[in-house]
């Protein structure tokens, strides 16, 4: 039998010592429970163990404050495991702003990456050390799940909605990436390898894949395939809305609500027109599902979100969306 | 007392011998013969699920998997889920012991509806024979979770006739819950107030509450599974502009208080065997009854815990945490109350008592690993880990099967008229609880490291651990087949029981063994309460060797 018996995993992100240490925490307290229940309970089974045959036991039929100490501490220590939970969870919930990003598109049964930059993987994740790693998720057809143990994350992929993730991997290596919802025949094998980096190696790594240009310019490209460029024009002269300064703003809708345009919101604009109209704007487009594939979306989305970024110069090429420009620098940083 | 010396025919005139033939079990409405007819059904059901338990741990003795292809392991725990919860866990102890015993119990002829007790075992069987179905022609794959849209539209496999099944079982349990609630509030012998319960029967009160809220939305939910598979009618399915989310939601808001169906009947054994074994009152009885209570209630509350990285706002996924440590304050209420019942009592370690230590113990270790799964940090990376597959075991199999088995040992004298080989049955226990651990335990280490659930093949690291749980299964497996090999054998050559062999102090034991057709000659008159040994001159104890102990303060 190969690899022994391991009994705890690798810790390789900022987020696993935390959880680390709040599971060493419960595993203190149910520790200490379960040896208080077991200890009494053999205790007494010893102790006062029936010495004749027709011997009854005390007649004792409660005690309120005893109920109400077992009732009372075993709360307040539920509290702080509440407490110290939700934390970590918003935490674990709540990238990074300056974080680099990553689309990921599951289906039955591979993980497919981009990077922003064009790479594309398949079943694996590069990605250097050190820095702030955002995932944006969807899936083509059933509810599929990110995981990665070493870094104690995971997130449910789901079909029709953006899911996010981020980490940020603190040691070198490779670690398992799990599929951990059940999708189907071989859920067990749809998974691979996240390999963190050295930056310099990731930088190296970025510079080695094909030439195929970023996200944002193959969804620059698709933009004007699919003469989407017809209405949305960047003069606010369109018989759509301008898509200039979008990503991340506050649109006010026909019916009076405001929304964050957000991924998702792009999202279910491209493949769900009619959903949210914008205030002023007629319901006149048409919808996009079934002529564009999830990592299409992700490409316009990432196009759209490229027109949100101050630009050095008319003319030249957007940079990488999710890099402002000061980590712009810092990646190529030797 | 030997076998040989034990006359092959009990005497007086019972349920067992007041008529013979098929017709006469098939067509009765006597709640003591359908809890047999249950017990034989169930039986059946869960050495079906224990056969798939077996492939499922034999195929993952090796990382690439031993036995099967990916799609067969898939139908392996698919039929294993859906057959021990929804047609052995949940019928268990209700349907088992609860509809022989709540009856004797509060001293009733009968539950208040004898027939639509018998429908609800047609029912039962009924929905079974769909679910056999879908096995016999295939299998499913979808997991016993249905969970969507690969359930409603990606699986090709037997989905219908399997959710079909678990449909119309659902309404024998509807059933058995409505007859249980009007029988305890409406057929109590005199004298049995409500404080003066067994807490079984308090524990069933609860349990039938659920049964009647939780198994229509559960019924409703496998139906929209049903039309969106057959008519793509879009419920879940975003790419037919429905929300998968939704069935998560529908499908836990039955399916987490289904948990509490399986082990709160458990937790009313466990009661009764602490209290007996200890001859002592209850501790707490107050506290033990209202807590079962506190879990039904709550437990409505919680189901958003198993959805936490499934997508749900960060602030619902905060309530749903929280109020899931509340639903674990009642049960920890409920362990200390055992724990000290045993206090200055006069305890034996007859087999009941085993598995009722037993189940305490393995309760306590899948109570306090549902504090990590209820923890939002640590839920993040255990969630969809063998790490919840073994929490979920030592509460369904750990929990409610010990409580189960403890609950037959306990009233088979009361059913049989026999007792059963007490030797063997004190093995039993103990291999059934070394097994378990064993097979068990190694899934939390497996879990924390990683090892996704419903996974036909592993990384090689996880290989030892999958073998020590495989083995403790081997164990596990002669545990459940020796009670049922000496129990029929005790049914002819055990020796006779006599009405209240341990002694106890429940109605059930006031009656002969097997008790008579109608349950007692006359209306029994409750003067006592529930476990009160020491005003119990009738049981003839507290003779020698008794010193009264003053009674601790009371408040």
């Amino acid at each position: 039998m190969q690899g022994g018996l391991p009994l705890f995993p690798e810790r390789a992100s900022s987020i696993a010592g935390r959880v680390d240490a709040l599971f060493f925490f419960l595993l203190g307290v149910a520790l200490f429970f379960s040896l208080i229940i077991t200890v009494m309970i053999v205790y007494f089974a010893v102790k006062y163990r029936r010495r004749a045959p027709d011997q009854i036991g005390a007649l004792i039929t409660g005690s309120t404050n005893l109920e109400t100490a077992w009732m009372v501490i075993p709360l307040i220590l539920a509290m702080v495991m509440f407490g110290w939970g939700a934390s970590l969870f918003v935490s674990i919930k709540t990238p990074p702003r300056d974080a680099l990003e990553v689309y990921v598109v599951g289906k039955q049964w591979m993980w497919k990456l981009q990077h922003p930059e064009g790479q594309k993987e398949i079943n694996e994740l590069h990605v250097p050390v050190g820095r702030e790693i955002k995932l944006t998720l969807t899936s083509e057809d059933v509810i599929h799940d990110f995981f990665v143990p070493a870094f104690r994350i995971k997130t449910d992929v789901l079909p029709g909605r953006y899911s996010t993730l981020w980490f940020k991997a603190t040691r070198p290596g490779q670690y398992h990436l799990f599929c951990a919802q059940y999708c189907g025949t071989n859920h067990a094998i749809m998974g691979g390898w996240v390999t963190v980096m050295e930056p310099a190696e990731f930088q190296t790594w970025l510079s080695g894949g094909p030439a195929e240009g970023s996200l944002a310019s193959a969804g620059e490209k698709l933009f004007h395939a699919l003469a989407c460029a017809t209405c949305h024009r960047s003069d606010s002269q369109g018989r759509g809305p301008k898509l200039d300064g979008l990503y991340g703003s506050m649109v006010r809708l026909g019916n009076g609500q405001s929304v964050l345009a957000d991924e998702g919101y792009i999202r279910q604009s491209i493949l769900n027109p009619k959903a949210k109209i914008v205030a002023g704007y007629q319901s006149l487009m048409p919808t996009f599902q079934g002529l564009v594939t999830e990592e299409q979306v992700l490409q316009l989305i990432a196009y759209i979100k490229s027109l949100s970024l101050p630009r050095p110069s008319p003319g030249a090429a957007p940079p990488a969306p999710g890099r402002t420009p000061s980590q712009g620098q810092a990646t190529k940083r030797p | 007392m030997s076998a040989a010396t034990s006359p092959r025919v009990l005497g007086h005139e019972n349920y067992l011998n007041v008529s013979y033939g098929v017709k006469s079990w098939l067509l009765t409405t006597d709640h003591k013969r359908i809890g047999l007819l249950y017990l034989a059904s169930i039986t059946l059901y869960f050495f079906l699920g224990g056969a798939f338990a077996v492939l499922i741990r034999l195929h993952l003795l090796t990382p690439e998997g031993a036995l099967v292809q990916a799609e067969t392991y898939n139908k392996f725990f698919t039929m294993h889920g859906i057959i021990m919860v929804f047609f052995f866990l949940i019928p268990s102890i209700p349907a088992v012991l609860g509809n022989f015993l709540i009856p004797l119990m509060i001293g009733a002829r009968d539950l208040a509806f004898p027939r639509l007790n018998l429908a609800s075992w047609y029912i039962f069987n009924l929905g079974a024979l769909f679910t056999l179905y879908a096995v016999a022609s295939g299998g499913v794959d979808t997991g016993w979770t249905f969970y969507t849209p690969y359930s409603s539209l990606y699986s090709n496999s037997h989905v219908v006739a399997a959710a079909l099944g678990i449909f119309i079982a659902g309404f024998s349990s509807i059933l058995t819950g409505l007859n249980f609630i009007v029988t305890i509030h409406t057929m109590r012998a005199p004298g049995m107030t409500w404080f003066r319960l067994p807490i079984f029967v308090w524990a069933h009160y609860a349990t039938s509450i659920i049964f009647v809220l939780g198994t229509p939305v559960l019924a409703i939910t496998l139906g929209l599974v049903a039309l969106e598979r057959v008519f793509h009618i879009g419920i879940f399915n975003p790419a037919l502009g429905g929300d998968p989310l939704l069935f998560q939601h529908l499908f836990w808001f039955y399916s987490h208080p289904a948990v509490y169906i399986m082990v709160l009947p458990a937790m009313g054994v466990t009661t009764e065997l602490i209290a007996t074994f200890s001859r002592k009152s209850l501790f707490g009885y107050h506290f033990v009854a209202a807590a079962s209570l506190g879990i039904a209630v709550i437990g409505f509350l919680v189901w958003g815990h198993h959805m936490f990285v499934a997508g749900q706002s960060i602030y619902a996924a905060m309530v749903f945490s929280i109020l899931s440590y509340l639903v674990a304050i009642p049960s920890a209420v409920k362990v200390f109350n055992w724990t000290a019942t045993l206090y200055k009592g006069s305890v034996s370690y007859q087999t009941p008592m085993l598995y009722g230590m037993g189940f305490i113990g393995l309760f306590v270790i899948g109570g306090l690993t549902g504090l990590f799964l209820a923890a939002l940090g640590v839920d993040v990376h255990v969630h969809d880990t063998y790490f919840v597959v073994a929490h979920f075991h030592y509460i369904m199999v750990g929990g409610a099967v010990m409580g189960y088995l403890g609950g037959l040992h306990y009233w088979w004298p009361k059913i049989s008229g026999r007792l059963y080989p007490e030797g063997w049955a004190k093995l039993a226990a103990l291999i059934l609880f070394v097994g378990f651990n064993l097979t068990f335990f190694p899934q939390f280490i497996l879990g924390y490291l990683g090892m996704p659930r419903r996974y036909h093949a592993y990384p090689a690291e996880f290989q030892v651990l999958n073998v020590m749980s495989s083995a403790g299964a081997s164990i596990l497996g002669v545990g459940y087949l020796l009670p049922m090999v000496y129990l029929i054998w005790s049914m002819r050559y055990g020796p006779i029981a006599g009405p209240n062999p341990w002694p106890a102090t429940g109605l059930e034991w006031q009656t002969p063994s097997p008790p008579p057709p109608e349950n007692f000659a006359r209306t029994p008159v409750v003067t006592w309460e529930a476990y009160d040994f020491a005003s119990r001159k009738d049981l003839r104890l507290a003779g020698a060797g008794l010193e009264r102990l003053p009674a601790e303060p009371q408040d």
